[in-house]
């Protein structure tokens, strides 16, 4: 892969993604400071990774698993409690459709 | 010399042997705090009503013989990334800023039953995203060592407290060194345990798969005293559920010997010294005072040579691309619908996650999402994930040779002391350089420790000490000896002749 | 229209099981209950809670992919699908991408045109999402995570399909077996099937697929069959037109029968998949395979097709027979305990299905002794019961599991034999019912059904219908009505 330029288009799909409205001031900086940083991984290109798998797993002691039963708990209501905006036991978001 | 000089367990045996009650013990936490907390701020959460009321029970419970390890009645602090029933967790972020947890984590449930006290939450960087503790948004924390310097992080608070001798002993969590760079610029020992030693039910996630909670002492045997608490397996974190608890028995009693005993684990280590780590950026005199813990070592008996690790270009890349790619999709739940904060007057939907989150996160955080986001993106997450993913493999097979010939490795915590406050955050780059002998211990997994060895001007210098996954104990074990032979630095160290007949 | 179009069909079903627990977390599954009451700060997406996957989750997505022919993934991992919506409480779904837990198997479908083979691209397990509901009153959506972390299973179907019929076929086929199994009711209107419909529509002949739509939102075969016809209708007008289709996510609105594009400036449809650090792989070793194969039931058709050649039973009584693997297995329990398989087949596609639907009860938790219905139709095959009472006995099995025999005294439904309690009683009908039987004797003998009827009712019903018939014919032969005294 050639060198990445973070421009607008990127820009604007990565912002998408995160979720984050970010100033004009905010936007020029964060494209600044993520073009220095990819700039400096790219040393990773320099390094020979074929025939070696990713490592995805570092605790790896073979299978984990639960049992099918239920576990119940005291603390759902204070879970719910907990959010900014609720009625009725639901968390109440600006609506959906 | 006041209480609060004192180790973990030189008040754990003072309260067991009933000169000290638990409530004295954090009644001299508040006092301390009192005298030093305007200038160093250590604390995101301090709730002294709450914290004297679980004093007086474990007190009762000391008393009818319900507590009877070595930490119990003993204070302790909590990085604010760790979830706390009933008392705010923070992660020093306005998003989370009135987040009232409604269970403990794992490690708290343990610390509640081995009897230690609460007494406050600590500061730390947003979301563990910083080596300063100056991306907090709940102000910043001066080195108790030189107020005018970081104390480091993210863990900065609880190793400030701990070196301020505001608590005796502290909980931090290590993700790229987030408690071993702290450590060594506040001149305390602390330790990142191996991944999957301690449970991370209820640890806050920044990057899942490099997290670990670990211990913060002023000594070695505080450090492991703690760890042995916390450490063991959990049902509740698919990541920690075959290990084994941690077990320091061995070197209780050779504690009780002398410290001789403890000394003389360190003959016939192999201690193996990676001749990268101590050329390039690093500061000369951090560079000698590490070499000069080397040769300690090799007078107390341990078989000391050099060799080249390798892949050391390349453990930052990795550590970022993998690190920055988790916390995009960890730090996706903090949205204003469940918890933490929510901005007031959004249109849509969207346009409330935008905005609650751009009002939430500071710039930090918000510069690793974006580039997280960016690096799992469509088109790019082969080169840059993978390619990290790939390099990491690389990189623990490096520190897998290595482990063939030596039982531990010797390295600087950091290559330079705590710079000056507001020095860091405005080049990133360099921020993120000063990583480079702790991240790939987060990468491959291993436990490593990080420990005073020697000064330069008023700050400490840290010397690190890693060892194999779950060998956590000959880590210990070699910082033991190292702490015996290297002699009093600055703070209380070689557990007193109390601490033998608590252990 | 002049070109001839051929409509190219690939599904993607999801399964939601019916394990005790969720995914993972041990919070209930169960349907109802007041809004956020099984959540726990797993489901709930507290910060700091970790998933732990539950071992029968996989067992299920084993036994699917061993009944559909897949190859299994000796090591499979989860991946998080990131993405927000408030209905998914980390802002991403655990699911499989890389590598999914089975990949490449098949099912055979038959419809009227035949059989064909729909291959299986691949299966994954993954976790369901929480429930919105609009409250008008605030403007605003609400959320409830009962639902969220609920164990689903993917199937994802190849293009293979090529009419609604096949896709029909295959999705009744895909529920049998999951039925089988015993891993998911498959109910579409509860949504514990759900079936997204990926269509594309190409000239005959052509062998180059066209550019594919997928359709949400579909809650009945009915709705299935409907949006089917309509995407494809609106597919080849676009392509009369001269216009493109689109490649895009489209919802089906049953009650006004078209379909609308889900599509939003913000979902930027980039899910950035990547393996969940907090899950360590799985692994499935052949001896764990071996014993998943071991445990397969045998499926409907086997079943059926056995029937019919064991037992003689029509292809009908084999289908209904073999609906619900309960229904079967009742069946086969009953026949190994009384031999009569036609009997056994009579009662459980007749009366059992009969008081099933009267009752609401779903036939696979129908659940009585095959003892007692054994039990009963020999109790009928000696002559002990009669057809009506022995309905009212199987009444009292299907409800209550009563024993037949207890019942049959308790109730005191046993036919009577004594011959001449039945003599006294024949003659006393016949001498009541001159008019009837003058009737018989003028050639009206179908007025002998009301004579037996008056025979049974002074029996009380405890009388063999057959006996009654016969001992009434005879009697009529010689019988002479008594003179009147006018």
């Amino acid at each position: 892969m050639g060198k990445i330029v973070i421009d607008d288009q990127v820009m604007d799909n990565v912002e998408i993604l995160a979720k984050l409205s970010l100033t004009g001031e905010e936007r020029a900086q964060a494209m600044e400071k993520m073009q220095e940083i990819l700039d400096y991984m790219e040393q990773l290109n320099t390094l020979d990774t074929d025939n070696v798998e990713p490592l995805v797993n570092l605790y790896d002691r073979g299978n984990v698993f639960r049992d099918d039963v239920i576990e119940d708990n005291d603390i759902k209501s204070e879970i719910v409690a907990g959010a900014p905006k609720q009625k009725d036991g639901q968390y109440m978001v600006p609506k959906t459709i | 010399m006041g209480i609060e000089q004192l180790s973990a367990l030189e008040i754990g045996q003072k309260i067991k042997k009933k000169e000290l009650t638990a409530v004295e013990a954090a009644q001299a936490c508040f006092d301390r705090m009192d005298a030093m907390e305007s200038e160093v701020h250590a604390f995101i959460t301090i709730d002294r009503e709450r914290a004297m009321a679980e004093a007086r029970r474990v007190q009762k419970g000391i008393m009818d013989g319900t507590y009877t390890g070595p930490l119990a009645g003993v204070p302790v602090a909590v990085k604010d990334n760790i979830c706390t029933k009933g008392v705010a967790t923070t992660c020093a972020s306005r998003i989370l800023e009135n987040y009232v947890p409604p269970y403990d984590a794992h490690v708290i449930e343990r610390l509640k039953e081995a009897g230690a006290v609460i007494i406050g939450k600590t500061n730390m960087d947003e979301f563990a995203m910083g080596s300063t503790t100056e991306t907090s948004a709940m102000g910043i924390t001066r080195n108790p060592r030189n107020t005018d310097h970081v104390p480091g992080g993210s863990s900065g608070g609880s190793c400030a407290a701990v070196a301020a001798n505001e608590v005796f002993a502290a909980l931090g969590s290590d993700t790229g060194g987030s408690i071993r760079q702290p450590s060594a610029y506040c001149g305390v020992a602390g330790m990142k345990p191996t991944y999957g030693t301690v449970s991370r039910y209820g640890l806050i996630a920044y990057a899942s798969s490099l997290d670990q909670i670990g211990p913060v002492g002023k000594n070695v045997a505080d450090c492991a005293a703690l760890l042995e608490i916390i450490s063991g397996p959990d049902r509740r974190d698919s990541t920690c559920v075959a290990g084994e608890s941690l077990d320091f028995s061995g070197l209780w009693e050779e504690y009780k010997i002398s410290p001789e005993a403890v000394a003389a684990g360190l003959r016939g280590m192999r201690v193996g010294v990676p001749e990268e780590y101590f050329t390039g950026g690093i500061d000369p005199q951090i560079r000698d005072a590490v070499l000069k813990a080397a040769d300690t070592m090799k007078a107390g008996g341990a078989i000391v040579e050099t060799f080249s690790l390798g892949m050391t270009q390349y453990m930052i890349p990795a550590y970022y691309i993998i690190a920055c790619a988790q916390a995009s999709s960890n730090l996706a739940r903090f949205d204003g619908v469940k918890y933490g904060y929510r901005t007031e007057g959004a249109g849509d939907l969207h346009d409330m996650y935008k905005k609650t989150r751009a009002q939430g996160f500071g710039w930090e955080v918000k510069k690793r999402i974006l580039l997280g986001s960016f690096v799992l993106s469509s088109g790019y997450y082969d080169a840059y994930y993978i390619k990290a993913l790939k390099a990491n493999r690389l990189i623990k097979e490096a520190f897998d040779r290595a482990f063939e010939k030596y039982d531990l490795i010797l390295a600087p915590a950091a290559p330079s002391a705590a710079p000056k406050l507001g020095t860091s955050l405005t080049d990133p780059l360099k921020m993120y350089l000063s990583d480079i002998y702790t991240v790939a211990v987060n990468l491959a997994g291993l436990p490593a420790m990080s420990m005073p060895c020697g000064q330069t001007g008023s700050l400490p210098v840290g010397l690190q000490l890693i060892g194999q996954r779950f060998k956590d104990d000959i880590v210990v074990r070699g910082a033991a000896a190292y702490e015996v032979l290297r002699g009093n630095w600055m703070a209380s160290e070689a557990p007193s002749e109390e601490v033998k007949e608590a252990l | 229209m002049s070109k001839q179009y051929e409509t190219v069909i690939g599904l993607e079903v999801h399964v939601e099981l019916s394990t005790k627990t969720k995914i993972f977390c041990g919070c209930s599954t169960e349907f109802g209950g007041a809004p956020n009451t099984h959540i726990c700060p797993v489901c709930s997406g507290l910060p700091g809670a970790l998933p732990v996957l539950n071992r029968q989750v996989v067992e299920d997505a084993l036994a699917l992919g061993a009944a559909t022919h897949c190859h299994v993934n000796r090591l499979c991992r989860f991946d998080r699908k990131n993405y927000f919506y408030p209905d998914n409480p980390q802002n991403y779904q655990i699911s499989q991408l890389y590598l999914p837990i089975c990949h490449d198997g098949w099912l055979d479908i038959s419809t009227g045109g035949g059989t064909r083979r729909v291959r299986i691209h691949e299966m994954h397990m993954e976790e369901d999402a929480g429930k919105l509901v609009h409250d008008e009153w605030e403007d605003s959506s609400l959320v409830d995570f009962n639902r969220s972390g609920v164990p689903l299973i993917e199937i994802v179907s190849e293009p293979d399909m090529r009419n609604s019929e096949e896709v029909i076929a295959y999705l009744e086929k895909l529920r049998s077996i999951c039925r089988y199994l015993g891993i998911s009711d498959c109910k579409l209107q509860e949504g514990s099937m759900r079936a997204d419909v990926n269509l594309s529509v190409r000239e005959v002949g052509s062998d180059v697929l066209g550019v594919r739509t997928e359709m949400k939102n579909l809650n009945s075969f009915k709705a299935i069959v409907r949006a089917i016809d309509n995407e494809r209708e609106r597919q080849i007008e676009l392509l009369e037109e001269g216009r493109q289709v689109e490649q895009e996510t489209r919802r089906w609105d049953d009650n006004k029968e078209y379909s609308y594009a889900m599509r939003s400036k913000e979902d930027a449809k980039d899910y950035r998949y990547f393996p969940d650090p907090d899950l360590p792989p799985v692994y499935i070793d052949e001896q764990w395979m071996a014993r998943t194969n071991e445990d397969l039931p045998e499926m409907r058709e086997e079943k059926a097709a056995r029937y019919m050649e064991s037992w003689g039973l029509t292809e009908d009584e084999a289908a209904l027979l073999t609906d619900s693997r309960n229904i079967a297995e009742i069946f086969e329990k009953t026949v190994s305990l009384c031999g009569q398989a036609k009997k056994a087949a009579n009662w459980l596609t007749g009366e059992t299905i009969r008081l099933a639907r009267e009752t609401s009860v779903d036939l696979d938790h129908v659940s009585f002794a095959p003892e007692h219905l054994a039990a009963l139709i020999t109790l009928t095959d000696k002559g002990d019961l009669n057809n009506q009472n022995a309905r009212k006995v199987f009444e009292a099995i299907f409800t209550d599991d009563a024993d037949p025999e207890i019942y049959m005294e308790e109730k005191g439904l046993k036919t009577v034999t004594d011959t001449g309690l039945l003599e006294e009683i024949t003659d006393k009908v016949l001498s009541d019912n001159p008019k009837t039987v003058e009737e018989y004797k003028g050639g009206k003998t179908k007025v002998l059904g009301f004579l037996v009827g008056q025979v049974m009712k002074q029996m009380k019903g405890k009388a063999d219908p057959g006996l009654v018939n016969r001992m009434l014919t005879e009697r009529l032969v010689s019988y002479k009505l008594p003179k009147n005294d006018d």
